[in-house]
């Protein structure tokens, strides 16, 4: 008889899959209570190094063409597809349900991707606009990347919440770091592993797992994120980012688990540029 | 050659203030809890203009109350395209009644009847327009096709422009279907009280807006009232920051709309006259009380000796004095307090190692007067080139390269405006491509039309105001 070979899961920073600085980890187990995995605990440190590496990706990736970030997307559904079945295993795993259920998971994740993907070059051309002011001028507003956003997937999903949580902020042109759902963090780093071969530059996800409680504080803190998405997050952690992240003025978005264009929204800035007309 | 000009005063005879002025709540003037009243001043002669209500907190209860009955049993029921309709009768009215609101806005801020004749007051009138012809097609405003309003929508407004963003505030509050408590800035409550009457006369149903006058006291009563859904506010970053604090946690939204340090780059291949007078727009239009004024001067170094010459050559022809004489430039400072804060700010510079210049200038002996002001040899760590003086003053620094010039105009929490000079397109829209920023002059300043989005990047606010992505921000869900 074969013994397993069992996959260490570890946290996707920068391209990189380092284990947490702090050492530390934490045991995930079924619903029966039986061990899975001992993912790594990320600590205030590793979400300040995401920070850093988020930071060194957007300038690249939102000056990416529109074109270039969508097929990257699509691609990400591409490498997602032909890691189906281990995605599948780690649902049924951690959540406790039939095979059909987590693949119907996986496959609505996988055409998420897809979705998204269309989306990076039409955003701009539908929430755009030209706009007729009174006077002898061009006048144009764009949608923009805001910046570097935090994301608190959904606590009751393993991959479907986090796609949900990342695609849109991603085809904006943001760089991100999430944090995956506290106990079902598996499928969190195995779509890493996915995102880390599928021409996405390093950087632009970043995948922390571990406490919710202990990292929300900090990501709501920290003057070098621009947005959260606090879908993730309880009432009362939903609050304390909200103050703590008026000090730099975040943008703090919670949603439900719906494919929409208001996400991507929500993580962009129109600028709106004026010229003269005149010979 | 210096031009004299014969003074050409506006006549106020146009203008009836009254002795006092109540209230406007559920389409009434009412006196505030206990009679308590504040006057307002004219800040170009310090003579005190009227006395008006100070609302308590049990009088914005009332005005909220009145604004939420207002929108579940008429508001909300009445059918769009009516509702539009009291919005191009109320622009009609202030198109009707310009002269009156021009002088008095004049008289209550202390700004150039020049420019509250052009510009604040047909730009208000604009914007009900604009936002009457939403109010049916709301279905098209892309958030979704049921759009619905938030319901009471509390409105704090600065003193800087009064009726202008009393207007940015109500227009699309009412055109999406929401109502409206809305409170003026302490200094400048006069045009809004005007306002109210015209409500009256465009026979707006009672409650639908609702004006409160009063002080910080009773804006912070607005924004943690249980009976608001929503909060706009335009002023200061801090009070912007302690406004996301203070709805943390409740289901209200915010849009703001906050300070500025706007950066005006100037390219060695400008059209050197036409920039002098877009840097002089850009900072002395309205006295530099402009959220978006373009602050700080970023010159390449190469032309700066020039454009400093001709600038300041320039500013030498400002006319500063009377706000009512149709010559005059450069108005009042708004206040005591912001002369104050302004004195404080210039003396930094000048302790800091600035150079301070401002042509030779007669101030009027009595009331709030700064001349204009330029700073050069300033650096990026000067506090004038790193905090809103919101005055007449000039921060003046140099750069070598395009993409020094990006990254000293970005260096800043700041991200509400900029303008840049050249005569590149190309080099125009990389350099708008790269500025954080929301607003973007280019071979222009200080443009404002009620279909162009206005607001900041990050910790000049959330959300915009004008335009269709403006209008988004009034409806649920909308970004």
């Amino acid at each position: 008889m074969r013994i397993d070979v069992k996959k260490t899961y570890k946290l996707y920073i920068g391209g990189a899959f380092p284990r947490s600085e702090s050492g530390r980890s934490y045991e995930i187990s079924d619903k029966k209570g039986n061990f899975i995995a001992n993912p790594a605990q990320a600590s205030r440190k590793d979400l300040r190094d995401a920070v850093v590496a988020a930071r060194a990706a957007h300038s690249g990736w939102s000056s990416a063409t529109a074109f270039n970030r969508g097929q990257i997307l699509y691609r990400v559904a591409e490498i997602m597809e032909g890691r189906t079945s281990q995605f599948v295993d780690e649902i049924v795993a951690t959540e406790g349900v039939a095979p059909a259920a987590a693949k119907k998971q996986v496959q609505e994740a996988i055409d998420l991707w897809v979705w998204y993907s269309g989306w990076c070059d039409k955003i701009g051309s539908i929430y755009g606009s030209t706009n007729q002011v009174s006077g002898a001028f061009y006048n144009f507003t764009i949608p923009e990347s805001v910046g570097v956003v935090a994301a608190f997937a959904p606590q009751k999903s393993s991959l479907l919440g986090l796609v949900h949580t990342i695609a849109p902020i991603i085809a904006g042109g943001n760089t991100v770091i999430a944090i995956a759902s506290e106990k079902l963090p598996l499928c969190a780093i195995t779509l890493s592993e996915a995102l880390a071969t599928s021409d996405l530059p390093g950087g632009v996800v970043n995948i922390l797992t571990g406490i919710t409680s202990e990292l929300a504080p900090w990501a709501g803190s920290h003057m070098e994120i621009d947005a959260i998405d606090a879908s993730g997050l309880t009432s009362s952690q939903d609050k304390e980012v909200r103050v703590s992240g008026a000090d730099n003025l975040k943008r703090i978005s919670s949603f439900k688990a719906e494919a929409t264009p208001q996400r991507l929204l929500a993580f962009m800035e129109h600028k709106t540029v004026w010229h003269p007309i005149g010979i | 050659m210096t031009f004299e000009y014969a003074s050409a005063p506006e006549s106020t005879s146009v203008v009836k203030i009254k002795p006092e002025y109540g209230l406007f709540i559920n389409g009434k003037f009412l006196p505030a809890k206990g009679g308590k009243v504040f006057s307002t001043i004219n800040p170009a002669t310090e003579a005190h203009l009227s006395k008006v209500a100070f609302a308590a907190p049990s009088d914005v209860d009332k005005a909220v109350a009145a604004a939420r009955t207002a929108y579940s049993k008429v508001w909300s029921k009445m059918p769009a395209a009516e509702r539009g309709k009291y919005l191009f009768r109320i622009a009609r009215i202030l198109q009707e009644r310009a002269r009156e609101f021009a002088v008095l806005e004049t008289m209550d801020n202390g700004k150039p009847i020049r420019e509250t004749r052009d510009t604040d007051i047909p730009l208000a009138a604009a914007h009900f327009f604009y936002h009457a012809g939403w109010a049916d097609k709301l279905e098209h405003a892309g958030v979704g096709t049921a759009p619905k309003p938030h319901g009471v929508v509390g409105q704090i407004i600065p003193w800087n422009f009064p009726l202008l963003m009393l207007s940015w505030k109500i227009a699309p509050a009412l055109a999406t279907g929401n109502t409206v408590v809305l409170k003026p800035a302490e200094t400048t409550p006069l045009t809004a009280l005007l306002f109210a009457e015209v409500c009256q006369q465009a026979g707006l149903p009672a409650g639908v807006v609702n004006i409160v006058t009063g002080d910080g006291s009773t804006g912070a009563a607005i924004v943690n009232h249980p009976g608001i859904d929503k909060i706009a506010f335009t002023g200061s970053t801090d009070v912007g920051k302690g406004i996301a604090r203070a709805i943390a946690g409740s289901k209200k939204s915010a849009t703001l709309e906050l300070g500025g340090k706007g950066a005006n780059i100037v390219f060695e291949d400008a059209p050197i006259d036409e920039t002098v007078e877009g840097i002089i727009t850009g900072i002395f239009f309205n006295q530099g009380h402009v959220c978006c004024a373009g602050s700080r001067l970023l010159v390449q170094e190469n032309i700066h000796d020039e454009l400093m010459a001709k600038l300041k050559a320039r500013i030498s022809k400002i006319r500063v004095g009377d706000p009512l004489d149709k010559n005059t430039d450069l108005g009042a400072i708004n206040s005591s307090a912001q002369l104050e804060k302004i004195r404080e700010l210039t003396a930094s510079g000048v302790e800091e190692g600035a150079e301070q210049w401002s042509p030779s200038c007669n101030l009027p002996s009595k009331g709030f007067w700064f001349p204009p002001t330029v700073f050069t040899g300033v650096t990026q760590a000067h506090k004038i080139a790193r905090e809103e003086i919101f005055g007449p003053v000039l921060s003046v620094l140099t750069f070598r390269t395009p993409q020094e010039a990006i990254e000293k105009a970005n260096n800043t929490p700041f991200g509400l405006s900029a303008g840049i000079w050249t005569d590149k397109g190309s080099r125009i829209l990389w350099t708008a491509k790269h500025l954080k920023a929301g607003v973007i002059w280019a071979n222009t300043f200080n443009k404002f039309d009620p279909a162009s989005p206005f607001g900041g990047y990050k910790e000049s606010g959330w959300g915009r105001e004008g335009g269709r992505h403006g209008l988004a921000a009034y409806l649920k869900g909308g970004h």
